[in-house]
């Protein structure tokens, strides 16, 4: 655009010229803006008022109270453990398996595009639909698959969802995303330079020596987009917990999300759910900072 | 072109005919029950009979139902016409005036309403809800286990014998447990019929200055008990059973005994669903210290929000829905056996209904023994049974539920439950304000 101007542009004109292409811009950066902010200020300004549907005769500033009330809530410290706990474990094993099978996946052999397909499917199950799946025909101590095989071993069948809550929804959600972690990971690896790999191998390192100084350096700024991601999406995990175990039994497996939906739905108090929804914000922000300090050393 | 003139054309005709027949719709929400599903069936035949209206549904599960009418009420959305409500709601929305009062006419005999239910859903003498079908809770047993281990079900027993015989019976190797209970978290799953197991063992939700009593001695008792018995003589996996759960099982003959709602009874003893029709009989539920709240009373209702444009297209069809003429439309469409029970002394009344219906009797006695403003041996500032008919009560009976199913599954104490809810019920009742 500015290739157009004068070779020495008078004042005036350069001015028109950045004035113009902003000008142009403000109506999608405002809806963005207003997007991004009408929603946060509701929820900021319901968090600092009394506002239960069950009550609408209690009105008005209530000041911190709703905060005070959610971070005091007895479920409250056991859920952001929780969530921690599904947050961390989750990253780590997709992350640890997506590698292991993009490695295994990465030398071609006969079949590889449909093993590639089988692998990639789970991501696009819906997530009520995944917890449904596990509920019912993998971890039923009945007649689940998972029981059978107990069974079949002699051994009694584990009533998963009672004895292992929060370990059951970390399976699920570890399947879910597994394949996500495998996509990326087998898509970096496919730019990884193969003459380097040659190179290396000729001048004598080993598989390990290989994959220690070559691949995961390779793979640090996809593992990087991975975490990231993943901790975007898993703060707020909540179809699986409703469907299988309705943050049960106790609190064994309530996470911070289910926690504001308790708030929200079941206790219809819009003010604390508010208050709630803020602290997960915070707590989002919190767990990012660590994460990409974590993950930013291995990078540049 | 010429299709889509002719496509046109047909669009404004039925457009015109839609504005001919200019029907008031009316948007019910309600309960996916067996009774209601019934009734959407046999809506029909109140269309044919009231052209000007149109009925149009929206069946729903009962805790979707819940989150659904509620913040549609509370916030005055006006999605629904008509809703279906608990008899929790309706005395809590009748109140705050968020329910439009019930008028009803000589042909409709509110009089013949039963008198527990009527007092549950009015305020002041005003009917807020009609009620379309209510239920107590009683003991269902197999007469045959009963027998063979020498056992003669009273008509009111104690928990005390109930634990006895439940022992006896016990034999999970040929798949019988002694006793099935509700364990399924949730104010009306294992909240229900705990409050009822601690009415009976002489507790109450609030005192009258309206503190919660769950760290009392009542509730350690009762809660021990249940925790004990289901441990003992409970089929495995109980803290994940509520009505449904329970309802296979006994019906696959595995449930020795089972207090519940007093509409299972229709289903256990029906032979196309259960194995064991012929061997089910039935009393009154337990008691231990004193008789008060030993069985809930429920019922479901049809009532119209405040501000509702079609209120008298609604009134119309709840008259209907809950009138005699129903019940005897219900029997002649599917059997005496299968009408909506627990709203009218006529049903009871009926000949034809109590050959069809073993347990009428039995249900009878329940739902009139069943006192809503009086159900606790202290006294209580509150109305209702198996709750609390308070806004706060849900979320309080949900953190319970919580601490109860965590208590059976063996992840606390009882002792470490109880106080965790006397801490969760202190909390909201502080926050609401009914006390510093």
């Amino acid at each position: 655009m500015s290739s157009a101007a004068p070779a020495s542009p008078p004042a005036a004109t350069h001015v028109a010229s950045r004035f113009l292409p902003r000008l142009l811009m403000t109506p999608a950066v405002a809806t963005l803006f207003l997007w991004m902010i009408v929603p946060l200020v509701m929820t900021l300004y319901f968090s600092v008022i009394r506002y239960n549907l069950l009550q609408p005769d209690q009105t008005g500033f209530a000041g911190l109270a709703n905060f005070e009330f959610f971070v005091t809530d007895p479920s409250f410290t056991v859920s952001v453990i929780n969530t921690l706990l599904l947050l961390g474990s989750v990253i780590v094993i997709t992350v640890l398996g997506g590698i292991a099978l993009a490695l295994l996946i990465d030398e071609p052999f006969p079949g590889r595009g449909i093993v590639r397909l089988l692998l990639i499917a789970p991501f696009f199950v819906m997530p009520t639909v995944n917890a449904l799946l596990w509920k019912h025909m993998m971890m039923n101590p009945i007649y689940g698959v998972l029981a059978q095989v107990w069974q079949f071993f002699g051994a009694a069948p584990v009533d998963w969802l009672t004895e292992w809550p929060l370990w059951s929804v970390i399976v699920m959600v570890a399947w879910q995303w597994l394949p996500f972690a495998t996509l990326i990971f087998m898509t970096a690896l496919q730019s990884l330079n193969r003459e380097q790999l040659e190179a290396a191998q000729m001048d004598g390192a080993n598989y390990l020596q290989r994959l220690r100084f070559m691949v995961l350096p390779h793979l640090g700024r996809s593992i990087a987009v991975v975490v990231m991601i993943e901790m975007i999406f898993l703060m707020s995990v909540f179809a699986e917990i409703f469907t299988t175990t309705g943050g049960g039994p106790g609190d064994a497996s309530t996470n911070v999300a289910f926690l504001i939906f308790k708030q929200a739905l079941l206790n219809f108090d819009a003010g604390v759910a508010s208050a709630g929804a803020l602290f997960a914000v915070v707590l989002a922000n919190i767990a990012a900072v660590f994460m990409i300090r974590l993950v930013g050393k291995n990078l540049d | 072109m010429m299709k889509l003139k002719a496509s046109l054309a047909l669009a404004f005709g039925l457009a015109a005919f839609g504005a001919a027949h200019a029907a008031t719709e009316l948007v019910i929400a309600t309960v996916n029950n067996g009774h209601m599903i019934e009734m959407q069936k046999l809506s029909k035949n109140f269309e044919q009979a009231n052209p000007d209206i149109k009925v149009k549904w929206v069946t729903l599960e009962e805790g979707v139902l819940r989150q659904r009418v509620t913040t549609d009420i509370a916030t005055k959305g006006g999605q629904f016409d008509i809703m279906t409500i608990g008899m929790y709601e309706a005395p809590i929305w009748g109140k705050k005036g968020w329910l439009q009062e019930l008028k009803t006419d000589a042909a409709y005999d509110a009089e013949d309403l039963l008198p527990a239910i009527r007092n549950g859903l009015s305020v002041d003498g005003k009917l807020f809800a009609a009620p379309f079908y209510g239920e107590s809770s009683m003991l269902m047993y197999r007469k045959d286990l009963a027998e063979k281990a020498g056992v003669q079900v009273q008509e009111r027993p104690t928990w005390t014998q109930i634990a006895d015989l439940a022992k006896k019976i016990h034999d999970p190797k040929a798949g019988v447990y002694g006793i099935c209970l509700r364990g399924k978290p949730g104010w009306g799953d294992n909240m229900a019929f705990l409050s009822t197991l601690v009415n009976t063992f002489g507790g109450q939700w609030f005192d009258m200055s309206w503190k919660p009593q769950l760290d009392s001695k009542p509730w350690h008792d009762a809660i021990t008990f249940y925790v004990d018995l289901l441990k003992n003589y409970g089929p495995p996996g109980s803290s994940a059973n509520s009505f449904n759960e329970i309802l296979a099982l006994t019906n696959a003959g595995k449930c020795g005994m089972w207090i519940d709602a007093t509409i299972a009874a229709s289903f256990v003893s029906d032979p196309k669903q259960s194995k064991v029709a012929d061997q089910m009989a039935f009393a009154q539920a337990p008691t231990q210290v004193t008789p008060k709240g030993a069985n809930w009373l429920w019922s479901w209702n049809l009532a119209i929000p405040a501000g509702s444009k079609k209120v008298d297209a609604a009134q119309k069809f709840i008259t209907w829905a809950t009138s005699k003429e129903y019940i005897q439309l219900v029997a002649k469409t599917n059997g005496w056996a299968n009408v909506p029970t627990g709203t009218r002394k006529s049903t009871y009344a009926s000949p034809e209904f109590q050959k069809a219906a073993r347990f009428a009797a039995a249900e009878k006695t329940a739902i009139d023994s069943a006192n809503p403003t009086d159900s606790t041996l202290p006294k209580s500032p509150y109305v209702g049974v198996q709750f609390a008919a308070i806004p706060e009560f849900q979320a309080i009976g949900i953190a319970v539920g919580q601490q109860m199913s965590s208590a059976l599954a063996g992840k606390s104490t009882v002792d470490a439950a109880l106080k965790a809810s006397q801490t969760a019920a202190d909390r909201e009742m502080k926050k609401a304000g009914y006390y510093k």
